[in-house]
Protein backbone atom coordinates (compact mmCIF):
# COMPACT_ATOMS: atom_id res chain seq x y z
CA UNK A 1 0.00 0.00 0.00
CA UNK A 2 0.97 3.31 -0.92
CA UNK A 3 2.83 5.42 2.32
CA UNK A 4 0.67 8.38 1.60
CA UNK A 5 -2.50 8.67 0.02
CA UNK A 6 -2.85 10.96 -3.06
CA UNK A 7 0.61 11.58 -3.79
CA UNK A 8 1.65 9.11 -6.43
CA UNK A 9 -0.15 6.64 -8.74
CA UNK A 10 -0.21 2.82 -7.69
CA UNK A 11 0.29 2.14 -11.32
CA UNK A 12 3.53 -0.49 -10.74
CA UNK A 13 4.78 0.25 -15.22
CA UNK A 14 4.53 3.54 -15.43
CA UNK A 15 3.85 5.39 -11.69
CA UNK A 16 3.31 9.47 -11.30
CA UNK A 17 3.17 12.34 -8.71
CA UNK A 18 0.04 13.46 -8.18
CA UNK A 19 0.21 17.50 -8.04
CA UNK A 20 -2.27 20.46 -8.59
CA UNK A 21 -2.83 22.70 -11.45
CA UNK A 22 -4.14 26.06 -11.55
CA UNK A 23 -6.80 26.34 -14.05
CA UNK A 24 -6.28 30.05 -13.90
CA UNK A 25 -2.24 30.60 -14.76
CA UNK A 26 -1.41 26.85 -15.38
CA UNK A 27 1.17 26.93 -12.48
CA UNK A 28 1.79 23.66 -11.05
CA UNK A 29 2.75 22.29 -7.13
CA UNK A 30 3.60 18.89 -6.05
CA UNK A 31 2.61 18.19 -3.19
CA UNK A 32 -0.92 19.47 -3.78
CA UNK A 33 -1.59 22.85 -3.12
CA UNK A 34 -4.52 23.86 -1.00
CA UNK A 35 -4.54 27.77 -3.83
CA UNK A 36 -2.78 28.80 -6.38
CA UNK A 37 0.31 30.37 -4.84
CA UNK A 38 1.44 32.45 -7.73
CA UNK A 39 1.60 35.92 -6.26
CA UNK A 40 -0.18 37.10 -9.43
CA UNK A 41 -2.75 34.55 -9.66
CA UNK A 42 -4.18 33.46 -6.47
CA UNK A 43 -7.62 33.15 -7.76
CA UNK A 44 -7.58 29.91 -9.99
CA UNK A 45 -9.27 26.48 -9.34
CA UNK A 46 -6.96 23.68 -8.63
CA UNK A 47 -7.26 20.32 -10.01
CA UNK A 48 -5.05 17.30 -9.71
CA UNK A 49 -2.45 16.19 -12.66
CA UNK A 50 -0.27 13.67 -12.60
CA UNK A 51 3.17 15.13 -13.01
CA UNK A 52 5.99 13.88 -15.81
CA UNK A 53 7.40 11.27 -14.76
CA UNK A 54 11.04 11.74 -16.26
CA UNK A 55 13.64 14.54 -15.68
CA UNK A 56 17.36 15.60 -15.21
CA UNK A 57 19.15 15.43 -11.85
CA UNK A 58 19.71 18.60 -10.29
CA UNK A 59 21.71 16.73 -7.84
CA UNK A 60 22.36 14.01 -5.30
CA UNK A 61 23.56 12.38 -2.10
CA UNK A 62 23.53 9.59 0.04
CA UNK A 63 22.84 9.06 3.50
CA UNK A 64 25.12 6.73 5.61
CA UNK A 65 23.54 7.85 8.81
CA UNK A 66 20.33 6.37 10.29
CA UNK A 67 17.96 9.25 10.36
CA UNK A 68 15.34 10.22 13.46
CA UNK A 69 11.60 9.11 13.58
CA UNK A 70 9.59 9.45 11.54
CA UNK A 71 11.93 7.50 9.73
CA UNK A 72 11.12 3.88 9.76
CA UNK A 73 14.77 2.31 9.26
CA UNK A 74 15.53 -1.20 8.61
CA UNK A 75 17.57 -2.92 11.27
CA UNK A 76 20.25 -3.16 10.66
CA UNK A 77 19.95 0.05 9.17
CA UNK A 78 20.77 0.53 5.32
CA UNK A 79 22.06 3.67 3.71
CA UNK A 80 19.98 5.04 0.87
CA UNK A 81 20.75 7.77 -1.63
CA UNK A 82 18.48 10.77 -3.05
CA UNK A 83 18.05 12.57 -6.22
CA UNK A 84 16.53 16.03 -6.91
CA UNK A 85 15.58 15.79 -10.33
CA UNK A 86 14.11 18.30 -12.44
CA UNK A 87 11.15 17.44 -14.02
CA UNK A 88 11.11 17.55 -17.64
CA UNK A 89 7.81 19.65 -18.52
CA UNK A 90 7.26 21.04 -15.02
CA UNK A 91 10.36 22.57 -14.43
CA UNK A 92 10.28 21.56 -10.39
CA UNK A 93 12.95 19.70 -9.10
CA UNK A 94 11.45 16.75 -7.31
CA UNK A 95 13.08 14.95 -4.20
CA UNK A 96 12.90 11.08 -4.00
CA UNK A 97 14.80 8.63 -3.15
CA UNK A 98 17.01 6.42 -5.58
CA UNK A 99 15.99 2.95 -5.89
CA UNK A 100 17.97 0.44 -4.12
CA UNK A 101 21.18 -1.01 -5.88
CA UNK A 102 21.40 2.30 -7.81
CA UNK A 103 25.36 3.12 -7.84
CA UNK A 104 25.43 6.86 -6.69
CA UNK A 105 28.71 7.36 -7.76
CA UNK A 106 27.59 6.72 -11.22
CA UNK A 107 24.61 9.31 -11.41
CA UNK A 108 25.85 12.98 -12.75
CA UNK A 109 24.21 16.05 -12.76
CA UNK A 110 21.54 16.34 -16.10
CA UNK A 111 21.26 12.06 -16.17
CA UNK A 112 18.02 11.06 -16.92
CA UNK A 113 16.36 9.60 -14.51
CA UNK A 114 12.27 8.25 -14.53
CA UNK A 115 10.06 7.47 -11.63
CA UNK A 116 9.51 4.06 -9.95
CA UNK A 117 7.80 2.58 -7.27
CA UNK A 118 10.04 0.85 -4.43
CA UNK A 119 9.46 -0.19 -1.14
CA UNK A 120 10.10 2.46 1.84
CA UNK A 121 9.31 -0.09 4.95
CA UNK A 122 7.69 -3.34 5.47
CA UNK A 123 5.72 -3.79 8.74
CA UNK A 124 3.76 -7.76 9.67
CA UNK A 125 0.70 -6.69 7.41
CA UNK A 126 1.88 -4.76 5.08
CA UNK A 127 4.62 -3.40 2.48
CA UNK A 128 4.26 0.88 2.20
CA UNK A 129 5.44 2.33 -0.81
CA UNK A 130 6.71 5.39 -2.22
CA UNK A 131 8.34 6.92 -5.52
CA UNK A 132 11.57 6.68 -6.32
CA UNK A 133 14.18 7.56 -8.67
CA UNK A 134 16.27 5.42 -10.91
CA UNK A 135 18.24 5.80 -14.10
CA UNK A 136 16.10 5.61 -17.06
CA UNK A 137 15.80 2.23 -18.83
CA UNK A 138 17.57 1.05 -15.55
CA UNK B 1 17.07 54.52 1.82
CA UNK B 2 17.30 55.20 5.74
CA UNK B 3 19.63 57.50 6.75
CA UNK B 4 21.63 57.45 9.98
CA UNK B 5 17.95 58.22 11.72
CA UNK B 6 16.72 53.90 11.08
CA UNK B 7 20.04 52.97 12.73
CA UNK B 8 19.58 51.79 16.31
CA UNK B 9 22.68 51.64 18.72
CA UNK B 10 24.19 48.06 20.09
CA UNK B 11 25.16 49.42 24.09
CA UNK B 12 25.94 45.80 24.54
CA UNK B 13 26.27 42.11 23.77
CA UNK B 14 27.01 39.11 25.55
CA UNK B 15 27.10 35.06 25.67
CA UNK B 16 26.65 31.91 27.05
CA UNK B 17 29.79 29.48 26.38
CA UNK B 18 28.25 26.98 23.15
CA UNK B 19 28.36 23.20 24.11
CA UNK B 20 26.84 20.46 25.78
CA UNK B 21 26.32 21.77 29.16
CA UNK B 22 23.06 19.71 29.98
CA UNK B 23 21.55 22.66 31.97
CA UNK B 24 17.87 24.91 31.35
CA UNK B 25 18.12 27.31 27.74
CA UNK B 26 16.64 29.69 30.55
CA UNK B 27 19.89 29.24 32.55
CA UNK B 28 21.77 30.09 29.16
CA UNK B 29 19.47 33.13 28.58
CA UNK B 30 19.78 34.83 31.47
CA UNK B 31 23.72 34.36 31.47
CA UNK B 32 24.03 35.74 28.27
CA UNK B 33 21.25 38.28 29.24
CA UNK B 34 23.38 39.43 32.17
CA UNK B 35 26.37 39.77 30.34
CA UNK B 36 24.75 41.89 27.45
CA UNK B 37 23.36 44.17 30.10
CA UNK B 38 26.89 44.56 32.30
CA UNK B 39 28.69 45.09 28.93
CA UNK B 40 25.88 47.94 27.98
CA UNK B 41 26.38 49.65 31.56
CA UNK B 42 22.47 49.05 32.45
CA UNK B 43 20.21 47.63 35.32
CA UNK B 44 17.90 44.96 33.89
CA UNK B 45 15.03 47.12 35.44
CA UNK B 46 16.02 49.84 32.81
CA UNK B 47 15.41 47.61 30.30
CA UNK B 48 12.17 48.88 28.71
CA UNK B 49 11.17 45.78 25.98
CA UNK B 50 12.27 42.45 25.87
CA UNK B 51 12.58 40.30 22.77
CA UNK B 52 13.08 36.32 23.07
CA UNK B 53 13.83 34.42 20.05
CA UNK B 54 11.87 30.89 21.07
CA UNK B 55 13.19 27.15 21.15
CA UNK B 56 10.69 24.93 20.04
CA UNK B 57 11.90 21.53 21.28
CA UNK B 58 11.87 21.93 24.93
CA UNK B 59 8.48 22.57 26.19
CA UNK B 60 5.94 25.35 26.68
CA UNK B 61 8.71 27.91 28.38
CA UNK B 62 9.99 27.62 24.91
CA UNK B 63 7.27 28.65 22.99
CA UNK B 64 6.78 31.87 25.21
CA UNK B 65 11.18 32.63 25.53
CA UNK B 66 10.56 36.39 26.10
CA UNK B 67 8.41 36.31 29.19
CA UNK B 68 10.16 33.04 30.43
CA UNK B 69 13.17 34.81 30.09
CA UNK B 70 12.10 38.03 31.84
CA UNK B 71 10.34 36.21 34.98
CA UNK B 72 14.33 34.22 35.28
CA UNK B 73 15.50 38.17 35.32
CA UNK B 74 12.67 39.12 37.60
CA UNK B 75 9.09 40.78 36.44
CA UNK B 76 9.76 44.06 35.82
CA UNK B 77 6.74 45.12 34.28
CA UNK B 78 8.53 45.41 30.61
CA UNK B 79 7.05 45.02 27.30
CA UNK B 80 7.56 41.31 25.52
CA UNK B 81 7.64 39.78 22.93
CA UNK B 82 8.07 36.00 21.58
CA UNK B 83 9.15 35.16 17.86
CA UNK B 84 9.83 31.63 15.97
CA UNK B 85 11.16 31.92 12.94
CA UNK B 86 13.85 28.49 12.81
CA UNK B 87 17.16 29.34 12.51
CA UNK B 88 16.32 32.96 11.76
CA UNK B 89 14.70 33.31 15.12
CA UNK B 90 17.18 35.58 16.41
CA UNK B 91 16.89 38.36 13.93
CA UNK B 92 13.68 38.20 13.86
CA UNK B 93 13.88 39.20 17.54
CA UNK B 94 16.14 41.65 16.74
CA UNK B 95 14.31 43.14 13.89
CA UNK B 96 11.16 43.57 16.23
CA UNK B 97 13.42 45.43 19.15
CA UNK B 98 14.45 48.17 16.53
CA UNK B 99 11.56 48.50 15.08
CA UNK B 100 10.11 49.46 18.03
CA UNK B 101 12.72 51.66 18.94
CA UNK B 102 12.62 53.13 15.86
CA UNK B 103 9.17 53.62 16.22
CA UNK B 104 9.52 55.72 18.86
CA UNK B 105 7.67 53.28 21.45
CA UNK B 106 10.97 52.55 23.64
CA UNK B 107 14.13 54.07 23.76
CA UNK B 108 16.18 50.54 25.14
CA UNK B 109 15.20 46.39 24.46
CA UNK B 110 16.87 43.54 25.37
CA UNK B 111 16.89 40.93 22.26
CA UNK B 112 17.82 37.06 23.88
CA UNK B 113 18.27 33.75 22.29
CA UNK B 114 18.89 30.07 23.94
CA UNK B 115 18.76 26.33 23.22
CA UNK B 116 19.53 23.31 24.37
CA UNK B 117 19.84 20.26 21.83
CA UNK B 118 19.82 16.77 21.65
CA UNK B 119 22.38 14.62 20.05
CA UNK B 120 22.67 13.80 16.42
CA UNK B 121 20.36 14.76 13.83
CA UNK B 122 17.33 17.66 14.75
CA UNK B 123 14.34 16.04 14.27
CA UNK B 124 10.64 17.58 13.93
CA UNK B 125 8.08 17.71 16.78
CA UNK B 126 7.38 14.21 17.77
CA UNK B 127 3.61 12.64 17.47
CA UNK B 128 2.06 11.60 14.17
CA UNK B 129 1.48 14.74 11.88
CA UNK B 130 1.27 13.85 8.47
CA UNK B 131 0.01 17.62 7.54
CA UNK B 132 3.54 18.80 8.60
CA UNK B 133 6.16 18.88 5.76
CA UNK B 134 9.08 18.70 8.26
CA UNK B 135 7.66 15.46 9.41
CA UNK B 136 6.49 14.15 6.17
CA UNK B 137 10.20 14.93 5.00
CA UNK B 138 11.59 12.04 6.98
CA UNK B 139 8.52 10.34 7.24
CA UNK B 140 8.51 9.35 3.14
CA UNK B 141 12.04 10.27 2.24
CA UNK B 142 14.09 9.91 5.33
CA UNK B 143 15.57 13.44 4.51
CA UNK B 144 17.66 15.10 6.93
CA UNK B 145 18.98 18.67 7.18
CA UNK B 146 22.33 17.16 5.63
CA UNK B 147 20.01 15.63 3.09
CA UNK B 148 19.79 18.85 1.47
CA UNK B 149 23.25 20.27 2.43
CA UNK B 150 24.95 17.08 0.62
CA UNK B 151 22.53 18.01 -2.35
CA UNK B 152 24.10 21.86 -2.39
CA UNK B 153 27.69 20.27 -1.96
CA UNK B 154 27.15 17.59 -5.00
CA UNK B 155 25.93 20.32 -6.99
CA UNK B 156 29.30 22.55 -6.46
CA UNK B 157 31.46 19.34 -7.18
CA UNK B 158 29.45 19.43 -10.58
CA UNK B 159 28.97 22.70 -11.72
CA UNK B 160 31.68 24.52 -10.78
CA UNK B 161 34.34 21.51 -9.94
CA UNK B 162 34.80 22.01 -6.32
CA UNK B 163 36.50 19.15 -4.33
CA UNK B 164 35.85 17.37 -1.10
CA UNK B 165 39.53 18.83 0.00
CA UNK B 166 38.21 22.85 -0.79
CA UNK B 167 35.11 21.81 1.41
CA UNK B 168 37.90 20.74 3.91
CA UNK B 169 39.71 23.80 3.44
CA UNK B 170 36.42 25.67 4.82
CA UNK B 171 36.29 23.76 8.14
CA UNK B 172 40.50 24.54 8.20
CA UNK B 173 40.32 28.29 8.32
CA UNK B 174 36.92 28.52 10.96
CA UNK B 175 38.80 25.96 13.42
CA UNK B 176 42.07 28.43 13.31
CA UNK B 177 39.77 31.38 13.57
CA UNK B 178 37.53 29.49 16.38
CA UNK B 179 40.65 28.31 17.90
CA UNK B 180 40.81 31.53 20.61
CA UNK B 181 37.29 32.49 20.91
CA UNK B 182 36.15 31.85 24.75
CA UNK B 183 32.85 31.02 23.66
CA UNK B 184 32.90 28.56 20.99
CA UNK B 185 32.14 24.92 21.69
CA UNK B 186 35.31 23.40 19.57
CA UNK B 187 38.46 25.78 20.26
CA UNK B 188 41.20 23.33 18.45
CA UNK B 189 42.68 23.44 15.19
CA UNK B 190 41.66 20.80 12.25
CA UNK B 191 43.93 19.99 9.67
CA UNK B 192 42.43 19.03 5.97
CA UNK B 193 43.31 15.21 6.52
CA UNK B 194 41.10 15.03 9.62
CA UNK B 195 38.15 16.36 7.99
CA UNK B 196 38.99 14.04 5.11
CA UNK B 197 39.48 10.96 7.02
CA UNK B 198 35.97 11.72 8.66
CA UNK B 199 33.17 9.23 8.13
CA UNK B 200 30.73 10.30 5.09
CA UNK B 201 27.29 11.69 6.57
CA UNK B 202 26.03 12.59 3.47
CA UNK B 203 28.07 12.07 0.61
CA UNK B 204 30.16 14.42 -0.39
CA UNK B 205 30.35 15.57 2.95
CA UNK B 206 31.66 14.16 6.29
CA UNK B 207 31.32 14.36 9.95
CA UNK B 208 33.88 17.42 10.29
CA UNK B 209 32.16 19.33 7.24
CA UNK B 210 28.50 19.11 8.45
CA UNK B 211 28.20 21.32 12.01
CA UNK B 212 27.22 20.07 15.49
CA UNK B 213 24.41 20.82 17.53
CA UNK B 214 25.27 22.99 21.03
CA UNK B 215 23.67 24.59 23.64
CA UNK B 216 24.21 28.47 24.10
CA UNK B 217 22.85 31.60 23.89
CA UNK B 218 23.62 35.06 22.94
CA UNK B 219 22.06 38.59 23.50
CA UNK B 220 22.13 41.73 22.35
CA UNK B 221 21.11 45.27 24.61
CA UNK B 222 19.46 47.85 21.49
CA UNK B 223 18.28 51.49 21.98
CA UNK B 224 17.84 54.64 20.25
CA UNK B 225 20.69 56.43 19.15
CA UNK B 226 19.80 59.39 21.09
CA UNK B 227 19.64 57.12 24.32
CA UNK B 228 23.52 55.79 23.64
CA UNK B 229 24.14 59.48 23.31
CA UNK B 230 22.71 60.21 26.52
CA UNK B 231 24.47 57.60 28.38
CA UNK B 232 27.61 58.46 26.78
CA UNK B 233 27.79 55.28 25.07
CA UNK B 234 30.06 54.81 22.02
CA UNK B 235 28.45 52.34 20.37
CA UNK B 236 28.15 50.42 16.89
CA UNK B 237 24.99 50.74 14.96
CA UNK B 238 22.39 48.25 13.17
CA UNK B 239 22.36 49.74 10.08
CA UNK B 240 19.45 46.54 8.62
CA UNK B 241 18.11 43.77 9.37
CA UNK B 242 16.31 41.57 6.43
CA UNK B 243 13.96 39.10 6.67
CA UNK B 244 12.62 38.74 3.25
CA UNK B 245 10.68 35.92 2.13
CA UNK B 246 11.38 34.31 -1.49
CA UNK B 247 10.06 35.90 -4.40
CA UNK B 248 8.12 33.07 -6.73
CA UNK B 249 8.64 30.73 -7.95
CA UNK B 250 11.31 29.43 -5.53
CA UNK B 251 13.70 27.22 -8.00
CA UNK B 252 16.18 25.72 -5.69
CA UNK B 253 14.85 23.04 -3.49
CA UNK B 254 15.08 24.05 0.51
CA UNK B 255 14.71 22.62 3.71
CA UNK B 256 12.18 21.10 4.38
CA UNK B 257 10.31 20.96 1.27
CA UNK B 258 9.57 18.24 -1.42
CA UNK B 259 10.11 20.25 -4.55
CA UNK B 260 10.68 23.52 -5.77
CA UNK B 261 8.23 25.80 -7.44
CA UNK B 262 7.79 25.36 -11.06
CA UNK B 263 9.61 27.53 -13.33
CA UNK B 264 6.91 27.50 -15.79
CA UNK B 265 4.60 30.26 -16.34
CA UNK B 266 6.48 32.66 -14.34
CA UNK B 267 9.66 33.24 -15.09
CA UNK B 268 12.16 32.26 -11.97
CA UNK B 269 12.92 36.27 -10.27
CA UNK B 270 16.54 38.36 -11.18
CA UNK B 271 17.81 37.61 -7.52
CA UNK B 272 17.34 33.75 -6.38
CA UNK B 273 16.00 33.33 -2.24
CA UNK B 274 19.56 33.27 -0.94
CA UNK B 275 20.87 36.06 -3.21
CA UNK B 276 17.63 37.91 -2.07
CA UNK B 277 18.73 38.25 1.86
CA UNK B 278 22.09 40.18 1.92
CA UNK B 279 20.73 42.11 -1.06
CA UNK B 280 17.86 43.38 0.65
CA UNK B 281 19.85 44.07 3.77
CA UNK B 282 22.81 46.18 1.67
CA UNK B 283 20.02 48.12 -0.24
CA UNK B 284 18.63 48.83 3.59
CA UNK B 285 21.53 50.26 4.50
CA UNK B 286 23.33 51.53 1.83
CA UNK B 287 26.28 49.43 1.50
CA UNK B 288 27.49 47.07 -0.49
CA UNK B 289 29.80 44.13 -0.46
CA UNK B 290 32.81 46.00 -1.45
CA UNK B 291 31.84 48.03 1.93
CA UNK B 292 32.12 45.05 4.43
CA UNK B 293 35.58 44.42 6.16
CA UNK B 294 34.01 40.94 7.48
CA UNK B 295 31.03 38.41 7.12
CA UNK B 296 29.54 35.90 9.34
CA UNK B 297 27.80 33.31 7.58
CA UNK B 298 25.66 30.46 8.09
CA UNK B 299 28.10 27.40 7.36
CA UNK B 300 25.88 24.49 8.20
CA UNK B 301 28.29 22.62 5.84
CA UNK B 302 31.58 23.88 4.88
CA UNK B 303 30.57 23.46 1.26
CA UNK B 304 27.17 25.36 2.30
CA UNK B 305 29.79 28.74 3.49
CA UNK B 306 30.99 28.79 -0.36
CA UNK B 307 27.19 29.24 -1.93
CA UNK B 308 27.05 31.99 0.97
CA UNK B 309 29.87 33.89 -0.40
CA UNK B 310 28.51 33.94 -3.78
CA UNK B 311 24.81 34.78 -2.24
CA UNK B 312 26.06 37.78 -0.40
CA UNK B 313 28.23 39.01 -3.57
CA UNK B 314 31.70 38.60 -2.34
CA UNK B 315 32.58 37.06 -5.76
CA UNK B 316 30.27 35.72 -8.92
CA UNK B 317 29.09 32.60 -9.01
CA UNK B 318 31.27 29.33 -9.42
CA UNK B 319 34.52 31.71 -7.82
CA UNK B 320 34.17 31.00 -4.55
CA UNK B 321 36.60 27.91 -4.26
CA UNK B 322 39.30 30.34 -6.06
CA UNK B 323 38.35 32.92 -2.80
CA UNK B 324 38.79 30.66 -0.65
CA UNK B 325 41.99 29.28 -1.76
CA UNK B 326 43.53 32.47 -2.44
CA UNK B 327 42.76 33.09 1.45
CA UNK B 328 41.01 36.45 0.74
CA UNK B 329 38.23 34.83 3.43
CA UNK B 330 41.04 34.35 5.94
CA UNK B 331 41.42 36.33 8.83
CA UNK B 332 44.07 38.25 7.19
CA UNK B 333 42.87 38.41 4.02
CA UNK B 334 40.85 40.77 1.94
CA UNK B 335 37.12 39.76 3.75
CA UNK B 336 37.60 37.55 6.47
CA UNK B 337 34.29 34.86 6.47
CA UNK B 338 33.24 33.44 10.28
CA UNK B 339 36.39 34.84 12.11
CA UNK B 340 34.69 33.58 15.09
CA UNK B 341 34.57 30.34 13.85
CA UNK B 342 31.23 29.94 12.90
CA UNK B 343 29.02 26.84 13.18
CA UNK B 344 32.02 25.04 12.53
CA UNK B 345 33.14 26.11 16.01
CA UNK B 346 29.95 26.85 17.64
CA UNK B 347 27.54 24.31 16.47
CA UNK B 348 24.14 25.14 16.51
CA UNK B 349 21.94 26.74 18.97
CA UNK B 350 19.11 27.56 16.92
CA UNK B 351 17.19 30.62 18.26
CA UNK B 352 20.67 32.07 19.33
CA UNK B 353 22.96 31.79 16.49
CA UNK B 354 21.70 35.03 14.88
CA UNK B 355 22.39 36.49 17.71
CA UNK B 356 25.71 35.34 18.26
CA UNK B 357 26.58 36.43 14.69
CA UNK B 358 25.78 40.25 15.69
CA UNK B 359 27.67 39.52 18.98
CA UNK B 360 30.93 38.91 17.08
CA UNK B 361 30.21 41.87 14.45
CA UNK B 362 29.84 44.03 17.66
CA UNK B 363 33.31 43.05 19.21
CA UNK B 364 35.11 42.96 16.20
CA UNK B 365 33.65 46.50 14.98
CA UNK B 366 34.71 47.68 18.76
CA UNK B 367 38.29 46.35 18.23
CA UNK B 368 37.77 43.64 21.71
CA UNK B 369 37.56 40.87 19.54
CA UNK B 370 41.20 39.44 20.71
CA UNK B 371 43.07 37.09 18.66
CA UNK B 372 40.59 36.93 16.00
CA UNK B 373 40.61 40.69 15.35
CA UNK B 374 39.95 41.88 11.48
CA UNK B 375 41.94 45.19 11.94
CA UNK B 376 40.34 48.60 11.63
CA UNK B 377 36.59 46.65 10.85
CA UNK B 378 34.17 49.11 10.39
CA UNK B 379 31.47 47.51 8.39
CA UNK B 380 30.29 44.06 8.44
CA UNK B 381 27.48 41.17 7.44
CA UNK B 382 25.37 38.69 9.26
CA UNK B 383 23.33 36.33 6.69
CA UNK B 384 21.46 33.41 7.96
CA UNK B 385 18.02 31.27 6.93
CA UNK B 386 14.88 30.47 8.55
CA UNK B 387 13.21 27.35 7.37
CA UNK B 388 9.79 27.81 5.77
CA UNK B 389 11.56 30.83 4.03
CA UNK B 390 12.48 33.40 6.68
CA UNK B 391 15.70 35.38 5.24
CA UNK B 392 17.88 36.55 8.08
CA UNK B 393 20.78 39.56 7.33
CA UNK B 394 21.88 41.89 9.65
CA UNK B 395 24.14 44.83 8.60
CA UNK B 396 26.24 46.28 11.52
CA UNK B 397 28.52 49.28 11.27
CA UNK B 398 30.56 51.49 13.13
Amino acid sequence: MPVIEGWFTMDDDRPQLLGSRCSSCGARFFPKAAACRSPQCGQGQLEDVPLSRTGRVWSFTDNRYQPPPPYVASDPFEPYAIAAVELADERMVVLGQLESGVDVTALGVGAEMELTLGTLYEDDEHEYLVWKWRPTGA
Amino acid sequence: MPDANGQVAILGVGMHPWGKWGRSFVEYGVTAARAALADAGLQWPEIQYVAGADTIRNGYPGYVAGATFAQALGWSGARVSSCYSACASGATAIDIARARILAGLCDVALVIGADTTPKGFFAPVGGDRPDDPDWLRFRLLGATNPTYFGLYARRRMELYGATERDFARVKVKNSRHGATNPNARYQKEVGEDEVLASPVVASPLRLLDICATSDGAAAVVLSSLDFARRRRRRAVKVAAVSTVTPRYPNTVIEMPNFATDSATGVAPPDLAFRDSIAHAAYDEAGVGPDDLDLAEVYDLSTALELDWYENIGLCKEGEAERLLNDGDTTLGGRIPVNPSGGLACFGEAVPAQAIAQVCELTWQLRGEAGGRQVEGAKAGVTVNQGLFGHGSSVVVVR
